[in-house]
C-alpha cells in the first residue's frame, strides 16, 4: 500500500474540488473495494477524499419515483420500507450481494463503481489492460471461467461484479452526478461502458465527478419480480450468472417485462429484445425459453466459460418462473 | 502396575466444555503473533513473480530508504544459516529432498517464492517498503501443468531405497486381476490442489534472547520437531532453542513442516537484533505453507454379477515440488478396505515448479477415498445393487493386506446407524428420479479409514500443595480440544475432579511428545497422561505408608485433598502429610508411555462412514448438501462434545473438498490466480447442513489403554465421495473431477 493524503470534507462542493485539483485522488465511501485494491497495489491514489460526512444517505420519495442517496448503505436500502414495497427487485439484488458485514459498509455509489473481480486485474504480476493499459489481457487466453460472453473486446473480457447494478439496469434508473462543470444525469444503461479499446475506463463518469444519487422511476413491478443469482456456494460469492426479472401480469398474460443479466458482460446486461419477446405472451416456461433464446443471440464463450451459454438461458427461465410464481 | 482408568470414572465420555474455551472466545488466549515483546518489529516477505530461473538483480535501495525500515534482507546480504550449507537431513520425513533454503542463493523454484524480507518499525511501513523492492530475473521455462507432465511421474525415492516402504508397488493375487471379472469398470479421478487456509494465518515471532539462544512463538503442530529443526539450522544445542505454541488457531497439516517464512523471521531477528514478527498474508498462504496436492487417479474394478469383488487396481500420481518429494498414502486403503482377492496399487509423484505440498486433514486417504469410494458406487450401479449392500457383500473381518485380525472393527454398526439416520430407504436405485420442485434429490455414502497410530510421549505430573495436579507435555492443540481430553483422562486416572487438574502444552521445554498429526494425540499423549497419573499415585501410595501398601491403583483416590482407599474408608493421608514425607516438595513424576507389541499382532484402524443428502438444481446445477450423517468407529470417545465437533468440522471440510475448494493456476505464468478467500471458496454457513454424528464408542484397548483409535482424519475421509455419489444419485451425472461446481453439472 502506498502513502496517501486523506481529507474528509463536509461539503459536496469541497469534495468535488478536492478531487478535481488532483488527477491522482479518489473518493472513498465504505472502502470495501478501494482499500483491498490499494493493499494489493492495484490502485495507488495519492489522496483519498472521504465522502462519508456528506449528507447523501437519504432514501426518499421524489416526483415520479424514488431517489437513493449515493451514501445510503447497501443494507439500509435493502431494508428500507419504500424500497421493499416499490422496488423489491432492488432489495433482492442487494441482499444477494457480498455478506451482511460488507453490506453494512458498502454504499450505493461505491457498489456501482466497484471494480471487476477478474484475477488478472487483481494481481500486479500478471498482465491486464484495465489495470495497466497495453500490458495485454491475461484472461483472454488464460483462466476465464468467470468471464464475459457478451460485449467483450480483445483488450478485455472482464465482467462487472455488482448485483445491485443489474437490478438498477432493469429498472431504468438514472444516475445523478455532480462535478466541476455542474450536475448532470446519466441513464443507468449508459453509466457503465463496454471495454472496447479503453478497458481502463469502467464508466462514463468524468474525472472529478461525484455520484450524488440514483433515481428509480415509478414502475409497474411491485410484485412478480425475482433476482436469481447462481454462484459456486450458497452465499457470499460473486455470480457466475445472475438475472433480474420483473413481470407485469394481467391474468396469465405478460403486459410488461424487465430483464437484465449480471456476470456476462463488462456492464449490467439489459435484455430489451428478450423483454419484447415476452410481452403479450402467456407466462409459461415455453415463453420463457423463447425469450431466453432471444437473449442469448450473439453470445460467445472462451475456453473455460462455455457453461455460461447454457447456464445463462437456464437462469433466465428460472428467474422468470420464480417471478411469475411458476416455480 | 497396570494402567487403567477408574471403572466408575465420570470424566471420560462426558460432554465437558473446553478447558480453554472461555479464553478463546474472550480473546484472552495468546496466539503466536500476539506476544507483546518489547522492541518488537515487523517483517513482510516479498515473493518472486516468476516460477523458475534466477534473480539477476534485486534493487533494495528505495526500500532501505523508506521511513522506518531497519533492514532489507535478500540472498545477497543474508547471513549464512549454518545448517543450509550441508544437504539437510535428506532422509527424514516429511519429505525427502532439500527444504527450500530461504535467501540462500539466486535460484527460483516456484512463483511467489520468498526472495526478500523487509523489516520496519510498523507493519504498514514494512508493507509499503516491500512494494519498493525491484527484481530482475533470468527466467527459465517452467513446468506447472500437471496433465502435460503426467508421464514424468516417478516412484518416490523412499520407496526405491526401502523395499518395505508402503509407497512401493503392491500386488495381491493376480496383478490387474480385475480383468478376469465378468463386470468391469475403469475410471479416472482428479482433484485440484486444496490450499491450507485455517482462520489464523501462519505467524511467527522470532527472538534471539542471546546470540546463541533463540525463542520462537510459532504456529506449529510440533514444538519438539521445530526445536530440533531450528537447532540444526543454527548449529545450536537443542536446549538453546525454545518453541512456544500455546494456542493454534486451526492447523490441518500446515504446521507439520517448517517453512521458509519461519527462517526468514529468524534471520531478520538476527540481523536487526530485535524480536521480529512475521505474519503471512492470506495470498501467501497459497504458496508458502503447503497444500493438499493435486492428484490424478485411476481405478479399475471387477466384480462377479452377484456383487463379489474380483479385483481392484488403484493408481495415483500426486504432484510435488522440484526440490522435495512429498508423498501420501493415497492408494493404501484400497489394499485393506474390501475383501478382494486381487488388488494392485501404484503410487507415483510428479515434480513440478511449484511449492512443496504438505499433509492436509485425512492426508492421502481423503484423496484416495474419493477415487475408491466413487468407483465402488459406480460398480454398485453397474450391478444394480444398493451401494450399502455391495459394501456389505465385500466386507472383511480380517485385514486382507497384512493377514492379521483387526484390533477392533465396528464398521457394520456404523453403516446401520448412518443408514437409519439419513433415511437411506428414501434413496432411489434409479438416479435422477427423486425430485422436489426444481431440485433433484439424491443420497450417497462414502467410507473412510485411517491408521490408529500411536507414538511415544512423556508427561510430567505434579501434585501441588493445594491438592491440584499440573500435567505438562510438549504436544500441541491445533483445535480438537487436546487439553480438555487430557484433563478428563487424568481426572479418571486420579479420581480427582477435572477442575483440580491443569494440562499445559505447546512448549518445547516440557517433556517430549510427537507432533499433533495423524489422529494420534489422545492415543499417544493420553496414554502418557494415564501412565504419569498412575505413577504419581504409586508414589503417593509409597509416601502414604502401611495403610496403602499393596492396594491396586484403581483403588486409590485423591479427592478432597487427601489420598484415600476405596476398599477402606478409614485409610486416609492428607496431602500435607504426604508432602512432609516428600521433604516438603511438590510430588512429581515424569513418565513415558509407548505402544506395546499388540501392534505386531493386529491391524489397527479407525473407520468411518458418511452419508449425504443433496439437492441439485435441475436448471442451474447448484448443489446444496441438505443433510449429513457421519458415523465413526473410533474406540472410546473421551469427550462426546469435542469429538462431535471434530466430526462436524471434518464433514464441512469434506463439503469444501467436494464442492468448493480447488486452486486454479495459469500455467503460462506458473502462478495461482485464485489466492484469496473471495476467489478460493470454502463452505460458508449457508453451505453447512445439519450434521448428525454417531459414535460406536467401544474401546479398543489393544491400541492404547484408554481404548481410543483417533478421530481427526476419518472425520473428512470419505465425505467427498459421499457427496459425489449423492450427486450421481440425484442427477445420473458422474463427476470425477473435484470440486463439483455448477458448470460441471449443467
Ligand atoms: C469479499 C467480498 C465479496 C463481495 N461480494 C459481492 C457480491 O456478491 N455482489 C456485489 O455486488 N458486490 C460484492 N462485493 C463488492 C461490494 O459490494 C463493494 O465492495 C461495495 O459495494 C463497494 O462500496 P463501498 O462504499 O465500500 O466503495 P468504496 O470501496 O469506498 O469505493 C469503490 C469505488 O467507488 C468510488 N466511489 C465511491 N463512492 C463514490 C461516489 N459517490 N461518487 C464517485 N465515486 C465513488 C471510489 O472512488 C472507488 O473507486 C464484495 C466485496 C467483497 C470484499
Amino acid at each position: 500500500m502506498n502513502q496517501f493524503q486523506y481529507v474528509r470534507p463536509t461539503k459536496q462542493k469541497a469534495a468535488i474540488e478536492a478531487l478535481a485539483r488532483d488527477a491522482n485522488a479518489q473518493f472513498i465511501a465504505g472502502g470495501t473495494n478501494l482499500l483491498d485494491l490499494m493493499k494489493r497495489g492495484v490502485m495507488q491514489p495519492q489522496k483519498l477524499v472521504d465522502i462519508n460526512r456528506l449528507p447523501l444517505n437519504k432514501i426518499e420519495r421524489m416526483d415520479g419515483g424514488i431517489r437513493i442517496g449515493a451514501l445510503a448503505l447497501n443494507s439500509a436500502v435493502a431494508e428500507d420500507q419504500l424500497v421493499q414495497q416499490q422496488l423489491p427487485l432492488l432489495a433482492q439484488a442487494l441482499n444477494a450481494g457480498a455478506s451482511a458485514q460488507l453490506r453494512n459498509m458498502a454504499t450505493v455509489g461505491g457498489n456501482m463503481l466497484q471494480r471487476t473481480r477478474c484475477h488478472y486485474f487483481y494481481d500486479t504480476a500478471l498482465p491486464c489492460n484495465k489495470r495497466e493499459p497495453g500490458s495485454g489481457c491475461g484472461a483472454l487466453e488464460g483462466i476465464n471461467r468467470m468471464h464475459a460472453i457478451f460485449g467483450f473486446s480483445d483488450k478485455c473480457i472482464a465482467v462487472h461484479p455488482s448485483d445491485m447494478s443489474v437490478a438498477l439496469a432493469a429498472l431504468d434508473a438514472t444516475v445523478l452526478v455532480s462535478g466541476p462543470k455542474g450536475e448532470r444525469r446519466i441513464a443507468f444503461l449508459d453509466f457503465h461502458r463496454l471495454p472496447g479499446d479503453t478497458p481502463q475506463k469502467d464508466t462514463n463518469l468524468e474525472q472529478g465527478e461525484l455520484v450524488v444519487a440514483v433515481e428509480v422511476p415509478e414502475n409497474a413491478f411491485p410484485k412478480n419480480v425475482h433476482y436469481l443469482k447462481v454462484r459456486e456456494r450458497a452465499s457470499y460469492a460473486f455470480a457466475l450468472v445472475s438475472v433480474a426479472a420483473a413481470l407485469q401480469l394481467d391474468g396469465n398474460t405478460i403486459k410488461a417485462a424487465r430483464l437484465a443479466m449480471g456476470g456476462v458482460a463488462h456492464k449490467p446486461w439489459r435484455l430489451t429484445e428478450a423483454e419484447a419477446a415476452l410481452v403479450g405472451k402467456p407466462a409459461t416456461e415455453e415463453t420463457f425459453r423463447q425469450a431466453a433464446a432471444v437473449a442469448m443471440q450473439g453470445a460467445k464463450a472462451f475456453k473455460h466459460n462455455a457453461y455460461k451459454l447454457k447456464l445463462a438461458p437456464n437462469s433466465i427461465v428460472q428467474a422468470l418462473k420464480n417471478a411469475a410464481g411458476l416455480a | 502396575m497396570k494402567e487403567q482408568l477408574l471403572q466408575d470414572g465420570k470424566a471420560v465420555g462426558d460432554r465437558m466444555s473446553r478447558v480453554d474455551g472461555r479464553l478463546k472466545v474472550t480473546g484472552a488466549a495468546t496466539y503466536s503473533a500476539e506476544y507483546a515483546l518489547p522492541n518488537l518489529v515487523h517483517a513482510v516477505l516479498v515473493g518472486s513473480t516468476i516460477a523458475k530461473g534466477r534473480i539477476r538483480s534485486i534493487d533494495t535501495k528505495a526500500a532501505e530508504r523508506a521511513p522506518g525500515v531497519l533492514a532489507v534482507i535478500t540472498h545477497v546480504n543474508s547471513p549464512k544459516v549454518p545448517g543450509f550449507a550441508a544437504k539437510q537431513n535428506p532422509d527424514e520425513p516429511p519429505t525427502i529432498g532439500q527444504p527450500l533454503r530461504v535467501f540462500y542463493d539466486d535460484k527460483i523454484y516456484f512463483n511467489d517464492q520468498p526472495i526478500a524480507v523487509v523489516v520496519a518499525d510498523t507493519l504498514e511501513r514494512a508493507r509499503y517498503a516491500a512494494g519498493l523492492v525491484k527484481t530482475q530475473y533470468a527466467a527459465e521455462p517452467h513446468q506447472t501443468n500437471f496433465e502435460a507432465n503426467k508421464a514424468r511421474g516417478f516412484l518416490p525415492t523412499q520407496a526405491k531405497r526401502n523395499p518395505k516402504s508402503p509407497q512401493n508397488d503392491y500386488d495381491r493375487g493376480q496383478k490387474d486381476g480385475y480383468q478376469s471379472a465378468p463386470v468391469k469398470l475403469e475410471a479416472e479421478y482428479v482433484h485440484e490442489s486444496e490450499m491450507h487456509n485455517p482462520m489464523e494465518l501462519q505467524s511467527i515471532i522470532a527472538h534471539w534472547e542471546a546470540p546463541d539462544r533463540l525463542t520462537v512463538y510459532d504456529k506449529v503442530q510440533a514444538v519438539k520437531g521445530t526445536q530440533r529443526a531450528f537447532a540444526k539450522d543454527w548449529a545450536l544445542p537443542e536446549e538453546n532453542v525454545k518453541v512456544i505454541a500455546t494456542f493454534v488457531g486451526g492447523a490441518f497439516g500446515n504446521g507439520l513442516h517448517n517453512w521458509p517464512h519461519e527462517t526468514a523471521a529468524i534471520i531478520a531477528a538476527k540481523v536487526t537484533n530485535r524480536p521480529v514478527k512475521l505474519v503471512l498474508t492470506r495470498e501467501q498462504m497459497f504458496t508458502m505453507v503447503g497444500y493438499r496436492p493435486k492428484t490424478w487417479q485411476r481405478v479399475a474394478m471387477g466384480a462377479t454379477r452377484d456383487g463379489k469383488l474380483v479385483g481392484i487396481t488403484h493408481e495415483c500420481i500426486g504432484q510435488t515440488s522440484s526440490y522435495e518429494e512429498f508423498t501420501e498414502s493415497s492408494v493404501q486403503q484400497t489394499r485393506m478396505m474390501y475383501a478382494a482377492p486381487n488388488v494392485s496399487t501404484r503410487y507415483r509423484i510428479l515434480g513440478l515448479d511449484i511449492s512443496t505440498p504438505i499433509w492436509m486433514r485425512g492426508p492421502g486417504e481423503a484423496t484416495g477415498a474419493f477415487a475408491l469410494e466413487s468407483a465402488i458406487d459406480e460398480m454398485a450401479h453397474l450391478l444394480n445393487l444398493d451401494p450399502l449392500e455391495f459394501r456389505l457383500r465385500n466386507h472383511t473381518d480380517t485385514d486382507p493386506e497384512k493377514n492379521k485380525p483387526w484390533s477392533t472393527k465396528y464398521l457394520k454398526e456404523c453403516f446401520q446407524a448412518g443408514a437409519e439416520r439419513i433415511g437411506w430407504s428414501k434413496r432411489r436405485m434409479q438416479p435422477g428420479t427423486l425430485r422436489e420442485g426444481d431440485w433433484l434429490v439424491g443420497y450417497g455414502m462414502g467410507v473412510g479409514t485411517f491408521g490408529a497410530n500411536r507414538g511415544v510421549a512423556k508427561v510430567r505430573a505434579v501434585l501441588r500443595a493445594d491438592g491440584s495436579v499440573l500435567l505438562q507435555s510438549a504436544t500441541t492443540d491445533i483445535g480438537p480440544g487436546t487439553g480438555t481430553a487430557m484433563v478428563q483422562i487424568a481426572a479418571d486416572a486420579l479420581g480427582l475432579s477435572p477442575d483440580k487438574i491443569r494440562f499445559e502444552l505447546g512448549n518445547s521445554t516440557f517433556p517430549t511428545a510427537p507432533s499433533q498429526g495423524g489422529s494420534s494425540t489422545v492415543n499417544t499423549v493420553g496414554s502418557a497422561v494415564l501412565a504419569a497419573c498412575t505413577e504419581l499415585k504409586q508414589k503417593l501410595q509409597q509416601l502414604g505408608g502401611a495403610a496403602f501398601a499393596g492396594a491396586a491403583p484403581d483403588q486409590l483416590t485423591l479427592a478432597g485433598g487427601q489420598l484415600g482407599l476405596r476398599t477402606n474408608a478409614a485409610a486416609k493421608a492428607s496431602l500435607a502429610d504426604l508432602r512432609k514425607q516428600n521433604n516438603g516438595q511438590d510430588i512429581e513424576v515424569t513418565t513415558e508411555a509407548k505402544p506395546g507389541d499388540a501392534r505386531q499382532k493386529y491391524s489397527m484402524y479407525s473407520f468411518s462412514v458418511h452419508f449425504a443428502e443433496v439437492r441439485v438444481h435441475a436448471l442451474t446445477g447448484e448443489v446444496r448438501v441438505t443433510k449429513m450423517v457421519s458415523c465413526a468407529d473410533a474406540g472410546t470417545i473421551v469427550n462426546q462434545k469435542t469429538a462431535g465437533s471434530q466430526m462436524i468440522g471434518g464433514a464441512i471440510g469434506g463439503i469444501g473438498m467436494a464442492l468448493h475448494e480447488g486452486a486454479l493456476m495459469d500455467d503460462r505464468f506458473g502462478r495461482y490466480v485464485t489466492k484469496d478467500l473471495a476467489d478460493y471458496h470454502v463452505p460458508v454457513h449457508a453451505d453447512a447442513p445439519p450434521v448428525e454424528v454417531f459414535f460406536v464408542n467401544k474401546p479398543d484397548t489393544l491400541v492404547d489403554p484408554i481404548g481410543t483409535k483417533g478421530i481427526g482424519e476419518i472425520a473428512i475421509i470419505g465425505v467427498a465421495p459421499a457427496i459425489a455419489n449423492a450427486i450421481f444419485n440425484a442427477t445420473g451425472k458422474r463427476v470425477r473431477e473435484l470440486p463439483i461446481t455448477p458448470d460441471k453439472l449443467i
